[in-house]
């Protein structure tokens, strides 16, 4: 069955400032979006509220998966829901191996009323299908081995994260420039892991600067985010019209968001 | 024969305790002198510097008494020790409330003239070995009353002894318990290693009823001989009712190794004093602390690594975490002598703080009077990172769990050091029976 995560009117803020300012948007399972727009104009915070980080308070306006709410559900309520982000700068945990950490995350997320100290998959089963997994995405075996993230470079931390979307095959998927900071053969090598992990199943929503992920993955829609708002809705055409143009057009047509980025730099200054 | 409660605390007991000992003169005589000293220790200030933030008004001698009589038959069974059953040991000695109920050791390491037996066998047996090597090296009788109090009423305890260049294998096992209300133990570790000797001991302290108040008032001396080897591993993992004191005292001759483990986990309140003593040219210690104190539990240690010779090498890596009201007090000490050129001590502290009304106290310091050293000291205090927890949420993991992952995280850093598996799954299986969880297959 078709569902379909739906984001209506939200508003967030983080402390006092408001970031978000009422985005409208809806990804089907088996879609693609992009997600662009310049730096500090919204897009990692969206991704945060989508996934529940206390730091990002909904104001206003809701997000739904399938028609449930997500208004009361934690980051773990969500993520056994079928949520999964991908984030721009993964956290490092010391001393907990990358294995064990997800295996763990495998069984909660396959076995959603998994209580703490109840089975875990078994361990022949998990490590197979992690070999095999790290094997299509040109991992060495020896990351599993190794503390989560833990003095990973930039590249390989990235990498994990879509080691993790692999074997947590969730229903939505949000990609935090999981494309910045690989070079051009792990670009590829993500790329193509993505474009064969999403399929019908899976929505996708893209956020990123680049163009080589969206090669791979052609989006059928393209937002543009400004001052916290969507304010462009296209098709692919649009993000490589904003990879050649740069955003500069963009405020042109959306002068009100535009004079609000200024003001916000201001207040940030 | 009938048990009797002899009263630690006061002359009265000190001399009914004598009575029934049945022990060789120069015994009697040492613990005499000690007696004396304890009494005039009473009457003199505890060393603020190591005394200062612990207050020790809770604890009341009159309430602990020794037993004396025979401790009951299989008293060993009460214990769920951690180790026992998941290692294969080449000897074992156990005692429970002071009284010796175990002392066996592999038959071809005893004609490779090695012991390992109770103190109290060792003084009859091997008297010229104890009236060398029994607080004469290490921990000093007048260090401070707990350790006279101790030189008076030891009870019993572990005598390792191990021949030049004699390598054990497999490791050995101690276990102190404690059984009955009241209780106190006054356990004595004693391990001499000669000259390129190698050996492992495993000590654990237990309690067989969880809700029985009790002492241990115990003292540890390890003198690991020239080039040899020690890896000595306490875990002290009383019930929340016991009071722990002890002195500890490692030293370690020219290019000797110790490796020494501690896993302070159970008890109401403890004290420990533990000296490193570098005293040969090239020795190496290295000393690991895995501390986890939850509700009311105060637990304290005081640190010494102390560099008497050039070339030493020292690295002591404490890891702590609190939960509740619980506080965890650690002073640190680096010495480096003037002789002890070349030294490189290193020295880190690092605690993680569960609850807001936790505690953690961790004073490094360094004392160096030598110019040409390196010594480093660090302490980190920290809550868990809450982008770390969400982290793990956000890939299915509960709050609860994630913050076990964390912490266990936390301490397997520590672990990674230890190289005795058996040592690694006993802590790591403690730890997690402390966060309140089971071992799940
Ligand atoms: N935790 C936070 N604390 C304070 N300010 C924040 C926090 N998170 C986001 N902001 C602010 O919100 C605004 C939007 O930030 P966000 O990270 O969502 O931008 P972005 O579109 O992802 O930018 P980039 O392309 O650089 O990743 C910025 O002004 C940022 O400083
Ligand atoms: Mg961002």
């Amino acid at each position: 069955m078709n569902s379909v995560l739906k984001i209506e009117d939200l508003h967030v803020k983080v402390g006092e400032t408001p970031i978000l300012t009422g985005v409208n948007l809806e990804v089907k399972q088996g879609e693609i979006h992009a997600l662009m727009g310049p730096n500090g104009s919204g897009k990692s915070t969206l991704a945060y509220a989508l996934m529940g980080h206390p730091k990002y308070e909904i104001t206003q306006g809701k997000i739904e998966i399938g028609g449930v709410d997500l208004a009361e559900l934690d980051a773990c309520e969500r993520a056994r829901l079928g949520l999964f982000l991908a984030f721009q700068y993964p956290v490092t945990i010391p001393g907990v191996k990358v294995a064990d950490f997800l295996r763990l995350a495998i069984s909660n997320i396959r076995n959603p009323e998994r209580k703490e100290g109840e089975n875990l998959m078994p361990m022949r089963e998990f490590r197979t299908e992690l070999r095999e997994t790290m094997d299509q995405l040109n991992m060495d075996s020896e990351f599993a081995r190794r503390y989560l993230n833990d003095g990973f470079s930039g590249g390989e931390k990235k990498r994990m994260e879509i080691l993790q979307l692999a074997l947590l095959k969730p229903k939505f998927a949000i990609l935090d420039e999981t494309d910045s900071g690989l070079d051009s053969d792990a670009v590829r090598v993500v790329s193509e892991g993505l474009a064969k992990l999403s399929g019908p199943e899976m929505g996708v929503l893209i956020i990123t600067h680049h163009e080589r992920l969206l090669e791979y993955n052609e989006p059928q829609f393209t937002h543009v985010m400004l001052a916290g708002k969507i304010v462009e809705t296209g098709d692919a055409s649009l993000a490589r019209e904003l990879h050649e143009n740069g955003y500069t057009e963009v405020r042109k047509r959306h002068p009100e968001e535009a004079a609000l980025e200024d003001k916000q730099e201001v207040v940030a200054k | 024969m009938t048990e009797q409660k002899i009263s630690i605390a006061s002359a009265e007991g000190f001399e009914a305790f004598l009575a029934t000992r049945n022990e060789p003169q120069w015994v009697v005589k040492r613990r005499i002198e000690a007696f004396a000293t304890y009494q005039d220790l009473c009457d003199q200030p505890l060393d603020p510097e190591e005394f200062r933030r612990i207050d020790l008004r809770l604890f009341r001698p009159a309430d602990y008494s020794v037993r004396s009589g025979n401790a009951t038959e299989n008293a060993a069974d009460q214990f769920a020790t951690l180790m026992v059953d998941r290692g294969e040991f080449a000897g074992h000695v156990a005692h429970v409330d002071g009284t010796t109920i175990r002392s066996e050791l592999n038959s071809e390491l005893k004609e490779q003239g090695v012991v390992f037996c109770s103190l109290n066998e060792a003084i009859t047996e091997h008297p010229e070995l104890i009236q060398q090597y029994f607080m004469t090296k290490a921990v000093q009788t007048d260090a401070d009353r707990f350790s006279a109090w101790h030189a008076a009423f030891w009870t019993g305890g572990a005598f390792l002894y191990v021949p030049r260049n004699v390598e054990l294998k497999q490791p050995l096992h101690s276990l102190i318990g404690l059984a009955q209300s009241g209780a106190a133990d006054f356990s004595h570790t004693l391990v001499v290693l000669e000259e390129g000797a190698q050996a492992t001991l495993l000590e654990e302290t237990s309690s067989a009823d969880p809700k029985a108040a009790g002492l241990h008032m115990g003292a540890i001396e390890l003198l690991v001989g020239k080039n040899a080897r020690l890896a000595y591993v306490q875990l002290q993992n009383w019930n929340e009712r016991v009071f722990h004191f002890a002195h500890q005292c490692g030293r370690v001759e020219r290019d000797a190794a110790l490796q020494w483990t501690v896993g302070a986990l159970g008890s109401k309140f403890s004290h420990v004093h533990q000296d490193v003593m570098l005293d040969g040219r090239g020795s190496d210690a290295q000393v690991n602390g895995v501390a986890f104190a939850t509700d009311r539990q105060k637990l304290s240690y005081y640190t010494r690594q102390a560099h008497k010779a050039p070339n030493t090498h020292s690295d002591l890596l404490y890891k702590e975490v609190v939960r509740d009201r619980a506080r965890m007090i650690w002073r640190g000490m680096i010495e480096v002598d003037e002789i002890a050129q070349q030294t490189d001590g290193y020295q880190r502290n690092d605690s993680l703080i569960l609850s807001h009304d936790a505690r953690v106290d961790a004073i490094p310091g360094l004392e160096i009077n030598a110019d040409d050293v390196r010594c480093t000291h660090a302490a980190t205090a920290g809550q868990v990172d809450e982008e770390q927890i969400l982290y793990c949420m956000s890939r299915g993991v509960s709050r609860d769990e994630a913050m076990h992952v964390i912490v266990e995280g936390f301490f397997q850093q520590v672990f990674d050091r230890i190289p005795v598996e058996l040592v690694r799954e006993t802590l790591s299986q403690t730890v997690q029976t402390k966060l309140g969880f089971g071992n799940e297959a």
